[in-house]
């Protein structure tokens, strides 16, 4: 039998594809937990995605006239300090956390599951090495180090994706080396190193594609984790800057000080991390569920 | 018999009235009084920062050559503290000052005119690579001498009635002649003085620790036993430590509605002080940055703030109040209201000033949505909420502002390098004193702390003909000049509001003093807590 790269390629694929709307089905049957965060994470993209349509006000629009505002017809969640439309902060802040969360999810793991599968591919000394330098991260608590960045880059949103991103590397690295380490051995990876593929090839065509399922569900992870980390930052006066819109920007500042006579201010931003972060936790834990073959079968 | 007893029993108990709250005045000794600092410095030498993150922890290491006299409340009353008296010959031109004898550094040497004067030269002279930061406010003196152990005569090129107002600095620390002869900038990163207390440790970010020095000069002074500053940035944990009495006060200020809690939650635990503060918020422009160096874009982003609506709304969320000039609005010098009025940015219509800056924007070729990186300082408290205020007002002129928050330490490493281009800056005074007041806004090649990087001689000539004015009514229609020229027509820089100070503390705490300058009364060497 003659064996082509294009089969090789071919048996390093995916199975045969269902619908995938009959697969959404599926999963909110089967996990209505998952579809339950599903709904939250959906709503907060939809927020996002059309934010400039829905917002009853600008979010950056100080009304001084208003001021400290109750929530009432007018203001649906009431007004803060600056006399701004409390929904249409926390609207436009979905936005902002979902960038920040997308963005430091998507570097952390992308650069993470990179790391991950060279360095067990290539295995040995560069293994070792690799691994000890992740060990030396995996040292420092993920907001430690999300500090530690975001004081030598400074603040601003481009610099705490990098600040989030930077702990998500090593965690998602170790997790995709050890699905990684049983993927090498597989006779597709031989076949392609026997058909004389570079690395870069194998890494990038045979090995990630076959370790996906944990990097979506840590991305999923991820996510909610990096939504929890931007509202902290912002929080400690690290994060994203006055006057973005950002949920944990929101909690700080007037909020803390006004916290008695005007609660809104703090409640509603506080209510929109809980529900995102416990979106995405459900959708992630329902999302690994259904990924990973162990408990595909129970 | 009765009678009597009655009578005696009377006397006894007015007596004894009019005894007790005497004598629960009279100062105690020990105690570790603890205060939050909202801010770091970037380092120990006095004579070159310009930060309260400096004065709070430090100045109780040290002595200035006079001071302000610790229990005047309107904080401009100069008394002796190193000098213990000064005589100014007829023509004004020659101050002397006796020196104390028995001051002592801490570690042990004793302190002479010598002293004095090598500090004060630092201060006047620096050399190269020696930072001052306010030696411009000394520009009338001619030479620092010391002819004996116990006299510094101080010479003037002219007159000055500022003279001794600028020698009452806080910032001006008697540093030993000895280390500065040896290395000029060893106080950068060392601290050693004759203060009433001695330094005991600094950990970066997170505390000072100061104690009572045993042979310090003030004999029975000071009355702790040592004192912790903290440093925390945040404002509501500062109210917190105050609220849960883990700490004492906070010298610079809290809010309207921190000081309404405090005060609900504490009762007469609490004992607040308030007073008009001589601090204002600033716009600089840099001055080699394009569109920046166009005053029409300067006066445009004046013009688009509405300070008097700002006033109003800001004083009841920040430490924020009057809408001012180049002086604390109702002490001598201050412009009035009315004529305050006419300069750009004051003007009581909104809508009119708002189309002036469109209109000037328009013809400086800024087009609609020109977008610009705002730089402001890293306190919350009133940086952030004057920032948020004035991004939105600016937007309303069609300009697109990114906020940029830089840490306060690194903030000044940015401004004076020019890197921003247009940025937060503050004003504030130990001394509400024209000569000292409008200082920050001489040239650059005259005052280090100009970080606008711009000259303008006929702003310079103001200041010096203003401070040699012969009559109240010639300097102030100096001032007026002045102000007109640096606020109106050239605007290389813009005033934001007025601050207000507002100091709830801990009603064990006495021999504190509330002053406009949150500079002032910082030594600690009067301050006694009751238990």
């Amino acid at each position: 039998m003659t064996v082509t790269p294009h089969a090789i390629d071919e048996l390093a694929g995916a199975g045969p594809r269902a619908g995938w709307l009959a697969a959404v089905l599926n999963f909110a049957r089967r996990r209505p937990l998952g579809a339950l965060g599903a709904t939250v994470i959906l709503l907060m993209v939809v927020l996002a995605a059309s934010a400039d349509v829905i917002a009853p006000y600008d979010p950056l629009a100080t009304d001084y006239g208003a001021m400290l505002t109750a929530p009432g017809p007018g203001h649906w969640l009431g007004t803060d300090a600056f006399g701004r439309d409390v929904l249409s902060r926390m609207i436009y802040g979905s936005r902002t956390a979902l960038m920040v969360g997308l963005g430091a999810s998507l570097i952390g793991a992308t650069l993470g599951s990179l790391i991950g599968v060279a360095s067990a591919y290539f295995g040995g000394r560069v293994d070792l090495f690799v691994q000890r330098i992740m060990d030396v991260f995996f040292a420092f608590p993920v907001i430690i180090l999300a500090l530690a960045v975001v004081s030598i880059l400074g603040t601003g949103v481009g610099n705490v994706i990098l600040a989030i991103a930077t702990p998500m590397v090593p965690r998602c690295a170790r997790v995709v080396r050890s699905s990684a380490l049983s993927v090498r051995e597989m006779p597709y990876v031989d076949a392609a190193r026997a058909s004389g593929f570079g690395h870069r090839r194998i890494i990038l065509r045979h090995m990630l594609p076959n370790v996906m399922a944990p990097i979506l569900i840590l991305g999923t992870a991820f996510l909610g984790e990096a939504i929890l980390l931007e509202s902290s930052l912002s929080f400690l006066g690290l994060g994203v800057t006055e006057p973005t819109a950002a949920w944990g920007l929101m909690l700080r500042g007037a909020a803390v000080e006004f916290a008695e006579s005007a609660p809104w201010m703090a409640f509603f931003p506080g209510l929109a991390i809980s529900l995102a972060v416990f979106g995405f936790n459900l959708f992630g834990d329902s999302l690994r569920d259904a990924l990973d073959p162990r408990l595909r079968t129970q | 018999m009765k009678r009597l007893a009655i009578v005696l029993a009377l006397v006894s108990g007015a007596a004894l009235t009019t005894w007790l709250p005497a004598h629960a005045q009279q100062p105690r000794s020990g105690g570790e009084l603890v205060f939050p600092v909202p801010s770091e410095p970037p380092s120990y030498d006095g004579h070159r920062e310009e930060t309260f993150g400096l004065i709070h922890p430090f100045a109780p290491f040290y002595n200035t050559l006079l001071r302000v006299d610790p229990f005047d409340p309107s904080g401009t009353k100069p008394v002796p503290s190193i000098a213990e008296s000064w005589t100014v010959s007829p023509d004004g031109l020659t101050y002397t000052f006796k020196i104390r004898t028995g001051v002592k550094f801490h570690d042990g040497s004793d302190m002479t005119a010598r002293d004095v004067k090598a500090s004060h030269d630092k201060i006047i002279f620096p050399p190269p690579g020696v930072g001052s930061t306010r030696k411009g406010q000394y520009s009338a003196v001619a030479s620092v001498e010391a002819p004996n152990a116990t006299t510094v005569v101080i010479k003037l090129k002219y007159p000055s009635g500022s003279l001794l107002a600028g020698l009452s600095s806080p910032y001006n620390f008697i540093y030993k002649a000895d280390i500065l002869a040896k290395e000029p900038n060893w106080y950068e990163k060392n601290i050693m003085g004759t203060g009433p207390f001695t330094f005991v440790e600094h950990v970066k970010g997170s505390h000072v620790v100061g104690k009572k020095f045993a042979d310090y000069w003030d004999k029975g002074k000071p009355y702790l036993d040592g004192f912790r500053a903290i440093f925390m940035r945040d404002s509501a944990a500062q109210v917190a430590a105050v609220r849960g009495e883990r700490a004492h006060i906070q010298f610079r200020s809290f809010t309207p509605k921190d000081r309404d809690n405090l005060k609900a939650a504490l009762g007469d635990k609490i004992t607040v002080q308030e007073s008009p503060w001589d601090c204002v918020l600033l716009v600089g422009f840099n001055h080699e940055k394009k569109p920046f160096d166009d005053k029409r874009v300067r006066r445009a982003l004046t013009l688009a703030l509405d300070r008097h609506e700002g006033s109003k709304a800001l004083s009841q969320i920040a430490i924020v109040k009057t809408v001012a000039g180049v002086q604390v609005p109702g002490t001598p010098f201050a412009t009035p209201p009315e004529e305050l009025y006419k300069l750009a940015g004051y003007w009581t219509d909104p809508a009119k000033s708002r189309a002036e800056a469109r209109r000037l924007l328009k013809e400086a070729g800024v087009p609609e949505g020109f977008s610009f990186t705002f730089s402001n300082r890293g306190i919350p408290m009133p940086y952030e909420p004057l920032g948020v205020w004035m991004i939105d007002q600016w937007r309303q002129v069609g300009l697109n502002v990114k906020h940029n928050v830089i840490e306060s330490r690194a903030y000044y490493g940015v401004i004076r390098k020019g890197d921003a281009e247009v940025f937060m800056d503050f004003q504030c005074g130990y001394i509400v004193e024209p000569d000292l007041d409008m200082y920050k806004f001489l040239s650059s090649d005259r005052n280090p702390a100009n970080y606008g990087r711009y000259k303008d001689p006929v702003l310079d000539d103001l200041y010096d003909k203003q401070g040699r004015a012969k009559s109240v009514e010639e300097r102030k229609a100096l001032i007026r000049q002045f102000e007109k020229r640096l606020l109106d027509e050239e605007v290389h820089y813009m005033m934001t509001l007025q601050w207000h100070r507002i100091v709830p503390h801990s009603s064990k705490v006495k021999g504190w003093t509330i002053t406009p300058s949150h500079y002032l009364n910082n030594t600690l060497d009067t301050v006694w807590l009751t238990q």
